[in-house]
């Protein structure tokens, strides 16, 4: 019963060879996206902490964050989170069983694209107007 | 893997190697934690926006307010539970060397431990501490 050699397996090609379509896309982003979040929690840790810090942490904090830079890295977080949240949602779609045909899986990967980048505008767009 | 030659049963070659053992535990804390991460997430917006532009002892007021303290806590550990997930998935699937998978799925959990640790006790500290 000697089990000596291994048997080759077949593996699958890898993501370069295939042709770019929106459901891969989006996937690729969903997995990006998780990723930079991920990282982006120890900006919501150094402000949380600056704020339980004292005042001069946190107006450090703040001019950091309102900076043109702290901006764009905020609208980019805002953008980033918000995408990986639409993203979420048609998981939960095809979780229980629907959007599984082509046609459907193109619209929702082009549907969270959209959704995300209108969600992130209607943030800023309320974070500018209740300043 | 094994030899097509041996005699033992493709099942009992695959049997106790399913690399699952706890995977279903882990989708499902994975959408657990997604369908929390949703609602939590809207209301963590809502505090930042309602912060824009507060002086210190204004938004100290609104983080220590309980609602919204309650709120946050959630948030933070809701998201690094699920965080935590999600990047062992990333891990497991580009880190083919066992010794080195196992650190880094170690380093994870020290990671979102910790970012969740200092998220929270920040918060219980604009709550509680003078």
């Amino acid at each position: 019963m000697a089990e000596v050699k291994p048997a080759a397996r077949p593996l699958s090609p890898h993501l370069q060879i295939y042709r770019w379509s929106w459901t891969m896309a989006m996937s690729v982003a969903h997995r990006a996206t998780g990723a930079a979040l991920y990282g982006g929690t120890l900006l919501v840790a150094f402000w949380l902490v600056a704020a339980a810090s004292g005042p001069a942490a946190y107006d450090t904090a703040q001019a950091i964050a309102g900076s043109v830079l702290g901006r764009l890295v905020l609208f980019g977080y805002t953008f980033v989170l918000l995408h990986h949240m639409v993203g979420g949602l048609r998981h939960f779609v095809w979780d229980m069983g629907h959007g599984y045909d082509p046609q459907t899986r193109m619209n929702l990967a082009k549907f969270s694209g959209l959704v995300s980048g209108v969600l992130t505008l209607l943030v800023w767009i309320a974070a500018y107007a209740l300043r | 893997m094994l030899s097509n030659s041996s005699m033992r049963t493709p099942l009992a070659r695959v049997r106790g190697l399913g690399s699952a053992k706890s995977g279903t535990g882990h989708f499902w804390l994975q959408r657990v934690t997604a369908v929390a991460n949703v609602l939590l997430t809207l209301a963590f917006l809502c505090v930042v926006i309602s912060l824009i532009g507060k002086p210190y002892a204004a938004a100290v007021a609104t983080l220590a307010n309980p609602l919204v303290a309650i709120l946050m806590l959630l948030f933070v550990i809701s998201g690094a539970v699920h965080m935590r997930l999600g990047m062992q998935v990333i891990i497991e699937d580009y880190i083919h060397s066992e010794g080195l998978k196992i650190l880094a799925v170690m380093a994870n959990t020290f990671f979102a431990i910790a970012v969740g640790a200092a998220c929270a006790f920040a918060l219980l500290k604009l709550s509680f501490g003078g």
